[in-house]
């Protein structure tokens, strides 16, 4: 006997063809409306328009290799000139003999950053440990040498991505700390500390980072005996480590400012002393709430990195700007800022990324 | 002022610089021959005056002479350091010592020599601001350029000079004014503006980055002076010396026919100016405080100044920028280099 209703479930169906798939994407996002389509269309000639002449050039008319610019095909990118200098744009002025130092420290870097980055290798605190006191130890004496037999190479012959690496880890690295330190002692109930954190903050937000720079590059050595000759790299680090520590220490005490005073209160309360209640209670929510605030302060350090070029380090942006005037490369310019640029992007991404991911967990 | 302030802050500081250099203070020879190298300030980037190749090795006309230098006073033209400045730094780097000379393509100007405790040891190149323009407009002359448009770089002296000049000859001009000399060719280059002006050195680089570098023409009219020379601190003349004379012993060689090629076979010369000039007889290296064959090493290992200008900005490399001014002054120029007596 068959009854009436149907006794088990009816199969779904698919969705009308109009909605599903690539073209059911498509009319959902991107012809909805009238309105819409015609800024869709608008868009897709404005692309049509760019990106087949930004392809032949870049990719179809280009040249790979070739030993100056006369070698280039007029018509399309020369990259000849970035994988000429591929080299020296990654090591910079470094002895050809020891760039395997370099690549040491590349991959101590991502070896400290791959351990705490992949959330399934355990031993996090190590990792973090390693990358805030061993890291920089270990990267320094690796990249100047004078021990073991290792030559010395000066920071003169130091260039390229590497000095923007170091200059941004080392910013990152010693800004983070400074700025907790700064923002804990701005909150302060004692009146020096507090007074002087505030002014420090202040000045130094105050001051656009190029003047920094100058400051440290062309005022030091005035105020300091001639036989002292201070470091120009070491220099432009302080200078960027000032500079960040501020920006640093307001968005850390952004997030001081989000845990509810009950909490430290409450450490208070069970016998906590300040460093313990803050360290172990206070410190790691509010960093928590705050890591899109330092990962944007980090992308902003790591971008501002290229501006001691104006003091005549040759991070990866000028060295890049260097070989344009070399005479033999001549009107590579496109090309040159096309891959500092990507660069840069690539990093900046990358960060944005993790930083992204961080916030989900 | 400074002074006084080294004074107070140099005990801070001289605790806080870890990984500084102590150095007694010295002359600059001495400073130099113990250290075993020369540092040398030179421009971050400059074509045909100081550019970094691939390799990271250091080329170019004020680099040639830092490597003179180098040569006369340590027998190495190799022992430079190379210390690459940016214009707003550079005068500094060598007042603070940072540099024991400056070789950055710096024009020798009264303010610059009078007020800023620094002596120029004499002119390397001779340059001067000029006109670049297309050759189908058939102007042979600047002084047929009035009403041109004109690609110039702002807030340069060049902008001066060009309104200076176009006054004092009663023409007018219509300026394109760009931030920096790559908009200047990129302007030029698509027919912005009739004529480019800059220093001539520089003009020189920007017609390379034209899409048809040989359509285009630097007129010889030179409307500025921009004499270019190294630069020593004030108050050491025995350092001076030495630089000024390493670059009169460049030009001297080229007027004395002696080449890096040809000089080790001229040491039997009875020439009486070539034997003073190895050091054979004469005055010798003993006044400067230097080795007697001095001048023979600058010359071997860097070459006399004809060579080096062929070889960083002359014929033979991708500027081919002419002699002019910058030949000898038996050969139609203004190098003249006092005699080795």
């Amino acid at each position: 006997m068959k009854s009436a209703m149907e006794q088990k479930m009816i199969p779904a169906r698919e969705p009308p063809v109009n909605s599903r798939g690539v073209l059911g994407w498509m009319r959902e996002h991107l012809f909805a409306t009238p309105f819409q389509s015609l800024i869709t269309l608008t868009i897709a000639y404005g692309l049509y328009l760019i990106l087949p002449p930004f392809w032949q050039w870049a990719v179809m008319d280009a040249t790979w290799t070739g030993e100056n610019r006369s070698a280039c095909n007029v018509e399309g990118a020369c990259w000849a000139f970035v994988t000429a200098r591929l080299d020296q744009f990654i090591y910079g002025f470094y002895p050809e003999s020891e760039t395997w130092r370099v690549n040491l420290f590349f991959a101590q870097l991502a070896l400290v950053l791959g351990w705490l980055m992949i959330p399934a290798i355990p031993g996090k605190k190590l990792a973090l440990g390693l990358g805030l006191l061993v890291l920089p130890v270990t990267s320094w004496l690796v990249l100047s040498g004078g021990f073991f037999g290792l030559p010395v190479v000066e920071t003169h012959q130091w260039g390229g991505l590497m000095v923007t690496l170091v200059l941004a880890l080392y910013g990152m690295l010693a800004s983070l700390p400074i700025g907790v330190l700064l923002a804990l002692g701005r909150r302060s109930s004692m009146p020096v500390i507090r007074t002087f954190c505030t002014a420090y903050i202040e000045l130094w937000r105050g001051v656009p980072l190029i003047t920094v720079l100058f400051m440290a590059s062309v005022m030091l050595p005035l105020f300091v005996p001639e036989e002292i000759v201070f470091d120009k790299l070491v220099r432009a680090m302080i200078g960027i480590v000032m500079f960040q520590s501020a920006y640093m220490a307001e968005v850390v005490r952004g997030g001081l400012q989000a845990i509810p005073r009950g909490q430290a209160e409450a450490c208070q309360s069970l016998g906590m002393g300040y460093w313990q209640s803050m360290l172990l209670v206070v410190l790691p929510q509010a960093v928590r709430l705050v890591i899109p605030g330092i990962v944007n302060t980090f992308i902003a350090l790591f971008k501002d990195t290229s501006l001691v070029l104006v003091i005549g380090l040759f991070d990866l942006l000028s060295i890049v700007q260097a070989g344009l005037n070399d005479p033999e490369w001549l009107g590579s310019a496109v090309e040159g800022y096309l891959f500092a640029g990507f660069v840069f992007w690539l990093f900046c991404f990358g960060m944005s990324k993790y930083s992204q991911r961080l916030e989900k967990n | 002022m400074i002074r006084r302030l080294k004074k107070w802050v140099a005990p801070a500081l001289m605790l806080a610089a870890a990984g500084a250099q102590a150095e007694t203070s010295s002359t600059t020879l001495e400073t130099v021959l113990s250290k075993g190298y020369l540092s040398c300030g030179v421009n971050t980037g400059l074509p045909g005056f100081a550019t970094p190749d691939e390799k990271g090795q250091w080329s170019g006309m004020d680099v040639d002479v830092c490597r003179g230098v180098a040569a006369a006073v340590l027998g190495d033209a190799s022992k430079v350091k190379y210390i690459p400045l940016t214009a707003k730094e550079r005068f500094t780097a060598l007042q603070s010592g940072e540099i024991d000379m400056l070789s950055r393509n710096t024009t020798w100007t009264l303010t610059r020599d009078a007020s800023l405790g620094l002596n120029f040891a004499g002119v390397s190149y001779y340059d001067g601001q000029g006109f670049l323009v297309k050759k189908e407009l058939g102007v042979t002359s600047a002084k047929q350029l009035d009403g041109a448009a004109v690609c110039i770089q702002s807030g340069t002296t060049t902008e001066l000079n060009l309104a200076d000049y176009f006054r004092t000859n009663g023409m007018k001009y219509q300026p394109v004014v760009f931030d920096t000399s790559d908009g200047t060719a990129k302007g030029f280059d698509s027919g912005r503006c009739d004529v480019l002006t800059s220093d001539q050195s520089q003009l020189y680089a920007l017609r390379l980055r034209l899409s048809k570098p040989d359509q285009a023409v630097v007129l010889p009219e030179v409307i500025s002076k921009e004499p270019l020379g190294p630069l020593v601190r004030q108050g050491d003349d025995q350092w001076f010396n030495i630089v000024k004379w390493s670059l009169f012993a460049m030009i001297n060689a080229e007027e004395l026919g002696l080449t890096s090629a040809n000089i080790d076979k001229s040491k039997s010369s009875a020439d009486p100016s070539v034997r003073r000039f190895l050091g054979i007889e004469g005055p010798k290296g003993k006044g400067m405080g230097l080795k007697d064959n001095w001048a023979y090493q600058v010359v071997k290992q860097v070459g006399n100044y004809g060579e080096i200008f062929e070889r960083n900005i002359g014929e033979s490399s991708p500027l081919k920028i002419e002699r002019g001014l910058n030949a000898q002054w038996s050969q139609g120029g203004i190098l003249y280099a006092p005699p080795f007596r």
